[in-house]
């Protein structure tokens, strides 16, 4: 339980999948000019991960790990085929559901709702829980069962949507000031954006 | 043809399939050998690096070496008790992964430095953001450290980072793994840059880099710790 | 030949390294852009990678684009680059080792690389095989040059030393009697950022100074 709560702070906060490894910045910058539909976007990203990560981690456990489904085969070359194809099926999924009951937030994501499909921060997740689940099973970072795989997976999405609001409010701060030209818009998104990963590198020595 | 009617999208995406899964088949039977050489040739690098054999040209050159130095390596218990000699190089040792080290399987290689006798153990353990590990070579009587190699899964680069450089593995050279004769635990340990008290058997620390220090103070102590069993067998 | 280097053809390629930018102007692919940078080696190596990959994803898909149900095509598009990624990451880890483990995850990432799914959509999906490598090509080398200035500069400041190689002599250093002291600053992923944000700033600038 102790080891489920450290890996979710850590989660969001010391492995943060935006200011720590830059994952799902295309959607970040381009969705995060107003607070709502970040806060939407992270919303979504959060349940896809959620679902996809535990998925993802029991098809690595029990289907594509050595001697799984036959002794002596490792299929985990197929690993990037098979996680990707859940996440675009998952997404398709989102897609479906957002379109059915909340057709303004639909309209607001456009484009990058079925762009959750090649957000980085959801395949990252996979991969990095596919890298972790060989850890030192005393690491705060080690993720040996689904319940943790879930946990994680929520740390990774409350992160990331705890990072895109906290850019959109900047954001619309920011319309307000005055900025050289050629810095206005994505050159000064950027630079934001690594004042506030340096913000978070405080996180790191957190112990936990 | 009508590329959108349901049996040729399902007819497309099932030949698709197929041919995807049986090229990356192919490639990965075909590549796997290779593959499970460089992870092999990796590991033996590591443990040559710990025994001051440093900068190996060639995969050969490595091969050689590793075979000439390396006279057998074991597994053992916390005890001290020799579980599978290993004398013939059936690299029973040498399989044990990081996560499968415990009390009652710990790696060990003997080698042949010169004429004398040296010992590696590996040690693993966590920096500031991931994983450390490393290999330490110990004189014949298990008292003095003859060597190391660490290296990190991502630490911060020009500063934790430092800890895979050769520098600051040699500081360990000829320090005393006890701090008395007694031998009873082990007092080698990295301590905070430019804080050594006792030179015998602490190490200067990285700068900058307090978390990975205090990680890989752990990860040495305690790695060495695991073996003690086996250093009082030596000394006995 | 002449056919072959139109100047149609020419504009594809020279386009995404200058005016069309994928990184600097289109915003797509930072996410792997940025985190493998804080050596000059892995840039390089991810950079080449994005390039060779996108051109034979472009290239196969171009190939198809005439018999691909259009309701699977983003599945097809996923899978042939998920393909060419595990083709790659297997032959990194074969003849590459000490590249591939520095890359860790970062390969398998090159999936949801926006470019290749931006380019196979917007280009291949299009235009005919030739047209499609060049564009490939192009784009992947517009994001490789900007990896490789950013990694650059990042060893530089960061280390002191380029490919490994010491560029700031030792001598220099505080620690041996000068005065110069590595930015430690350089090598944490913040500052990968702040050093695109400069470079887009650089790059429009100029841009915009040409286009008056």
């Amino acid at each position: 339980m102790e080891q489920m709560l450290s890996l979710f702070v850590r989660s969001i906060f010391v492995d943060n999948m935006i200011f720590a490894f830059f994952l799902g910045m295309c959607s970040y910058l381009a969705v995060s000019k107003n607070v709502k539909t970040a806060l939407g976007l992270g919303i979504a990203v959060t349940f896809v991960l959620l679902i996809t990560v535990p998925v993802d981690y029991l098809l690595q456990t029990k289907v594509l790990g050595p001697d799984c489904i036959i002794e002596g085969v490792d299929l985990s070359f197929l690993s990037f085929i098979l996680f990707i194809a859940v996440i675009a099926g998952m997404v398709q999924l989102v897609e479906m559901i957002v379109e059915r009951f909340s057709p303004s937030l639909y309209a607001a994501l456009g484009i990058f709702l079925p762009l959750i499909a090649v957000n980085c921060a959801i395949m990252g997740a996979s991969l990095f829980m596919q890298q972790r689940i060989g850890m030192d099973p005393n690491s705060s970072q080690y993720i040996g069962g689904v319940g943790d795989a879930i946990v994680y997976a929520l740390g990774s999405g409350v992160g990331w949507l705890l990072a895109i609001v906290a850019l959109a409010a900047i954001r619309e701060k920011m319309a307000y000031t005055d900025v050289p030209k050629p810095l206005q818009g994505l050159g000064i998104t950027f630079i934001t954006v690594g004042l506030m990963a340096m913000a978070f590198m405080c996180f790191s020595g957190l112990s936990i | 043809m009508n590329t959108n009617s349901n049996t040729y999208t399902i007819a497309y995406a099932s030949i698709m399939v197929v041919v995807v899964a049986f090229l990356l088949a192919f490639v990965s039977s075909a590549l796997k050998p290779t593959q499970d050489k460089n992870v092999e040739l990796d590991k033996k690098k590591q443990i040559l690096a710990a025994l001051n054999i440093r900068d190996l040209a060639g995969t050969e050159a490595v091969e050689q070496k590793y075979d000439e130095v390396v006279n057998a390596d074991m597994i053992i218990n916390a005890k001290g008790d020799t579980l599978n000699a290993g004398a013939d190089k059936d690299m029973a040792g040498f399989r044990v992964e990081t996560k499968d080290i415990n009390a009652e399987s710990l790696p060990l290689y003997v080698c042949k430095v010169g004429d004398e006798v040296k010992y590696v153990v590996p040690v693993s353990g966590r920096g500031l953001w991931g994983g450390l590990w490393g290999y330490v070579a110990l004189d014949a009587d298990c008292k003095t450290v003859f060597g190391a190699y660490f290296s990190h899964e991502s630490e911060t680069a020009g500063l934790g980072a430092l800890l895979a450089e050769q520098k600051f593995q040699d500081l360990f050279k000829g320090k005393q793994v006890f701090a008395d004769s007694a031998a009873a635990s082990v007092a080698l340990t990295i301590v905070k840059k430019g804080q050594v008290k006792h030179p015998e058997y602490e190490v200067d620390g990285l700068t900058g880099a307090t978390l990975t220090t205090n990680g890989a103070a752990a990860m040495v102590n305690e790695g060495l710790q695991s073996y003690i069993g086996f250093f009082q067998t030596v000394n006995k | 030949m002449s056919k072959l280097f139109s100047k149609e053809n020419q504009e594809v390629f020279t386009g995404p390294l200058n005016l069309n930018n994928p990184v600097a102007v289109q915003v797509l692919g930072i996410c792997s852009a940025l985190a493998v940078t804080s050596q000059l080696e892995p840039s390089i190596v991810m950079g080449l990678s994005v390039t060779v990959i996108t051109a034979f994803a472009n290239v196969i898909i171009s190939l198809l684009r005439k018999t691909i149900p259009n309701r699977i095509r983003i599945i097809v598009q996923l899978v042939v680059v998920a393909t060419l990624v595990t083709l790659v990451s297997q032959i990194l880890k074969a003849f590459a080792y000490d590249v591939s483990v520095q890359l860790s995850v970062y390969v398998g990432l090159i999936i949801t690389n926006c470019i290749l799914m931006g380019r196979l959509e917007a280009f291949a999906m299009q235009n005919g095989p030739w047209a499609s490598f060049l564009d490939g090509i192009g784009s992947g080398l517009g994001y490789a040059w900007i990896l490789v200035a950013v990694g650059f500069v990042r060893e530089l400041l960061g280390a002191g030393t380029l490919l490994g190689f010491r560029i700031i002599p030792e001598s220099f250093y505080v620690e041996n009697g000068g005065c110069y002291v590595n930015n430690g600053m350089m090598t944490m992923p913040a500052m990968a950022l702040i050093i695109v944000g400069c470079i887009i700033w650089a790059h429009r600038a100029y841009n915009d100074r040409k286009a008056k």
